[in-house]
């Protein structure tokens, strides 16, 4: 017997017991089944979850993996972010486009989609795409070609994976290509730690001495604002709650970055251990991993791993024999929105609603998920705590700089000899890193992604810390043959994109910038165009409402301040009194579209 | 009794209760914040940053950011007025707000603002987005050239009037106002009552039949700038 559409979705409903909060759980479903949640889905899960339609129609277009309308049983997503472009995403893409006989955004008649994505986690072995869930890395225009007519022998992209990438990227429930790329490890996080060490260390201690020791530990937020966590999970333990959450932020989304790809590949044990030890810390029994939609590959692994800790009582009712602990995880999946890695915006992701931020005040720690008091960390934070708790404060704080202690790791990409994750101790020089990654004729590096700042030669000297060079992990590195402007565009193309658009300066104010910007580098530009930008940025960055708005102007500021004369050979003035981005054709094409013929004054 | 909070706004002492936000403390002590997407009677949303302040320096949206005792808060300052300035430029620039056309001219929030900032041309270039009007109901429509996406009706249907007739769909400049229906204000409950039609500042959501019942030159900011009630209330003559 078949089930009809009605049936199954009703059921994809109720096996989430109708719960409002599993919306992306729930669209998630019925889009892997039926190829996109159409208007007639949109109303039947409005009507078993007792929301308004409107509701659920503004969670599916919020989220660029989610989609209204059918796509091809086959999506391929071929990365464009800037890294992807230096090493051919472009041929990459007019291979695709050239098999498969149809444009980007387009669907072929045997069911095959072709769209583009922002990085998607792989800048290390760029050109990088997603093939539904499955990546296939290191593309040319030949693989693209034998990826379009395997598919049309068989639909199945996970047959096309042959060889496997190093570690747990050959696990059985990996089976992918990807490599980590583990260039350095160093002893903190990327070394051997034992199973239920660190967790077990923290149990016997109080949860106050945990975070004591955190705080001597001077452990800072490893996703780039660098918030102590110790002072985190004492607002988050001091708040007012019964229930209380601990959230891993594995949405990593920051363009050039893919260090938590490997610590989830090769430590998720660390990784699930320091949320068990935060559920211990702050007084919480539910963890929750929101897993960016990217990774999807990683889940079936990762819930193994899950599954393993449960058996071990490493997770579970009264971990480690801790009578009245109880603490477990589920993963939340993403569904592609760079934003959702801003903490509320992944708690309003997790509360299945659009990804916007939350006003704050209230912190999460106070008012965080289904407004419980919340602590978001990073990945990496996760696992520095499991090392701290494991072997000492002081032990965590003899590696690093004085103000910066403990390593770091860095996703280094673009134009050097050797991309990959490298753990390196705070206070390491640009210039070493450089080095040491193989890095040749280097004129820029993009410290902390778009959102960070990119840096010029005068500044290699400087250092990665939190009172230098703060930075979530990325590091791109461009030589001399890369334009700075056209580095700050694309950026800004990649903010404009994943901007949510609720509050103004971010939605409008980017696309402004990236206007003047593309102008001036159109050869349009001209005197004062630069303060235009300046102020333009400044409002921008001051009166956004979240983190990703009050850096998205970065590319433009940060350009302005460490590479201004790349701006200013390319100003002159205005000829004829007219404002030389001004195009009087491009102004008239409307106009004469419609009346049908060429202007009288300005004719061809 | 409520505990009363002590702070200042530009080096102007002002009382406040607890638990309300630099905005409502303003309002009640005579002193005008613009702002667009806060409406009295509807829950906080923060999206049009036409309010941002500077507390102790660091910038805020006056109608999220609740007050706390000893607060620094700076208001009309250059600096910030610029901000405000750009904006409501943004606003202006985003959509297509021809107010010599439009039936709201003289109530519109946006308008009204524009003339308390002395804005008699946008700051930046005009982006002439396509956007829609929606005229399928019978006594309202939706005209989306005009829409600010500050989320008043979105909440006003859902807060006030039970309904959830709006909601927002697409994100970035994608953004929009959505209808809770497949494809129009007709196939939902809008009823030309309901408080989310009043509720916009914009020409964006209007009744049918009425826009010059009350001629130009005698409508709300016509007669009064912007903002005046509230400066009034500490003040009066």
């Amino acid at each position: 017997m078949t089930e009809t559409p009605e049936t199954a979705i009703k059921k994809i409903c109720r096996s989430n017991k109708n719960d409002r909060s599993r919306m992306m759980d729930i669209v998630r479903a019925v889009q892997e089944q039926f190829g996109c949640v159409s208007s007639e889905a949109m109303d039947l899960i409005a009507g078993e979850l007792s929301i308004t339609r409107v509701e659920v129609e503004g969670v599916i277009s919020f989220y660029a993996f989610l989609s209204s309308k059918p796509k091809g049983k086959v999506v391929i997503r071929l990365c464009n972010d800037i890294i992807g472009e230096m090493k051919g995403s472009k041929r990459v893409g007019d291979a695709f486009r050239q098999a498969l006989g149809v444009d980007f955004g387009e669907t072929t008649d045997d069911g095959i989609t072709l769209e583009y994505t922002p990085c998607i986690g792989m800048c290390d072995q760029a050109p990088a795409a997603l093939v539904n869930d499955v990546v296939f890395t290191y593309l040319s225009s030949d693989s693209a070609w034998r990826i379009v007519r395997a598919l049309r022998e068989d639909m199945d992209p996970q047959k096309l994976v042959h060889s496997f990438g190093d570690g747990n990227n050959e696990d059985g429930l990996v089976c992918s290509m990807v490599h980590n790329d583990i260039r350095q490890a160093g002893e903190v996080v990327l070394s051997e730690m034992p199973c239920g060490a660190g967790l077990d260390r923290a149990l016997a201690m109080s949860p106050k001495e945990v975070i004591r020791d955190l705080n001597t530990a001077r452990l800072r937020g490893r996703g780039g604002a660098g918030f102590p966590t110790g002072l985190k999970w004492n607002f988050t333990r001091q708040a007012d709650g019964e229930q209380k959450y601990v959230m891993c932020n594995a949405d990593e989304g920051e363009p050039g970055t893919f260090k938590d790809r490997v610590l989830l590949t090769e430590k998720a044990n660390m990784v699930f251990e320091g949320m068990a030890i935060g559920g211990y810390a702050i007084g919480a029994d539910t963890g929750v991993l929101y897993l960016r939609g990217e990774y999807a590959y990683l889940r079936s692994f990762l819930e193994s791993i899950l599954a393993e800790r449960r058996s071990k009582g490493l997770l579970g009712t009264n971990v480690c024999g801790k009578e009245g602990f109880n603490f477990d995880i589920r993963i939340q999946m993403g569904a592609g929105a760079y934003i959702c890695g801003e903490e509320t915006a992944l708690i309003s992701s997790c509360e299945g609603m659009r990804g916007d931020p939350k006003n704050r005040p209230p912190f999460p720690a106070v008012k965080g998920y289904m407004g419980c008091p919340t602590t978001v960390n990073n990945v990496e934070t996760f696992c520095c705590v499991a090392r701290i708790l494991e072997k000492s404060p002081g032990w965590f704080a003899q590696f690093g700089s004085r103000n910066s202690p403990g390593t770091k790791l860095l996703s280094i990409s673009g134009d050097c000899a050797k991309p990959g994750v490298y753990e390196v101790e705070f206070g390491v020089k640009l210039i070493d890193i450089l080095m040491l990654c193989g890095a040749e004729d280097t004129a820029s590096v993009q410290v902390g992604g778009p959102s960070g700042q990119l840096v010029g030669k005068d500044d290699f000297q400087r250092t990665i810390c939190y009172d230098d060079l703060a930075t979530g992990g990325s590091l791109m590195i461009f030589n001399s043959k890369r334009s700075p402007l056209k580095i700050a565009s694309k950026f800004m193309e990649f903010f404009i994109e994943e901007s949510c658009g609720y509050c103004t300066p971010c939605r409008v104010g980017n696309v402004l910038l990236k206007q003047r910007l593309d102008a001036i580098i159109a050869g349009k530009g001209q005197v004062g165009d630069l303060e235009y930008l300046e102020r333009l940025g400044t409002s921008i960055k001051t009166a956004s409402r979240c983190g990703l708005g009050q850096t998205s102007a970065n590319p433009v500021l940060s350009t302005l301040k460490n590479m201004r004369p790349a701006y200013e050979e390319l100003l002159s003035e205005p000829e004829n009194g007219q404002l030389r981005r001004f195009d009087i054709r491009a102004a008239l094409g409307q106009a004469e579209s419609i009346t049908g013929r060429q202007s009288v004054h300005y004719k061809e | 009794m409520s505990e009363t909070i002590n702070f200042t706004i530009d080096g102007v002492e002002v009382t406040g209760q607890a638990g309300q936000s630099i905005m409502q403390a303003a309002d009640d002590a005579g002193i005008y914040i613009p702002r667009l997407c806060a409406m009295e009677g509807l829950s906080v949303f923060g999206a049009c940053r036409v309010c941002t302040v500077l507390v102790n320096g660091r910038p805020q949206a006056a109608c999220t950011q609740p007050i706390i005792e000893g607060m620094t808060v700076e208001n009309d300052t250059d600096e910030i007025m610029a901000i405000r300035r750009d904006i409501i430029d943004m606003l202006f620039v985003e959509g297509n707000h021809f107010c010599m056309f439009c039936e709201k001219s003289g109530n519109c929030e946006l308008q009204a603002l524009a003339y308390r900032f002395g804005i008699l041309a946008p700051g930046f270039p005009l982006q002439f987005p396509d956007r829609d009007v929606d005229a399928s109901h019978a006594d309202i429509f939706i005209d989306r050239n005009r829409c600010i996406l500050c989320g008043r009706c979105v909440r006003a249907s859902q807060e006030l009037d039970g309904k959830g007739v709006f909601g927002f769909v697409g994100r970035g400049a994608d953004k929009k106002v959505a209808v809770n229906a497949e494809a129009c204000l007709a196939q939902t409950s809008a009823d030309v009552i309901d408080k989310a039609v009043e509720a916009c500042p914009v020409g964006a959501l209007l009744v049918k039949r009425t826009a010059y019942r009350v001629p130009i030159g005698q409508r709300k900011y016509d007669r009064r700038p912007i903002g005046s009630n509230i400066e009034q209330t500490a003040t009066p003559e």
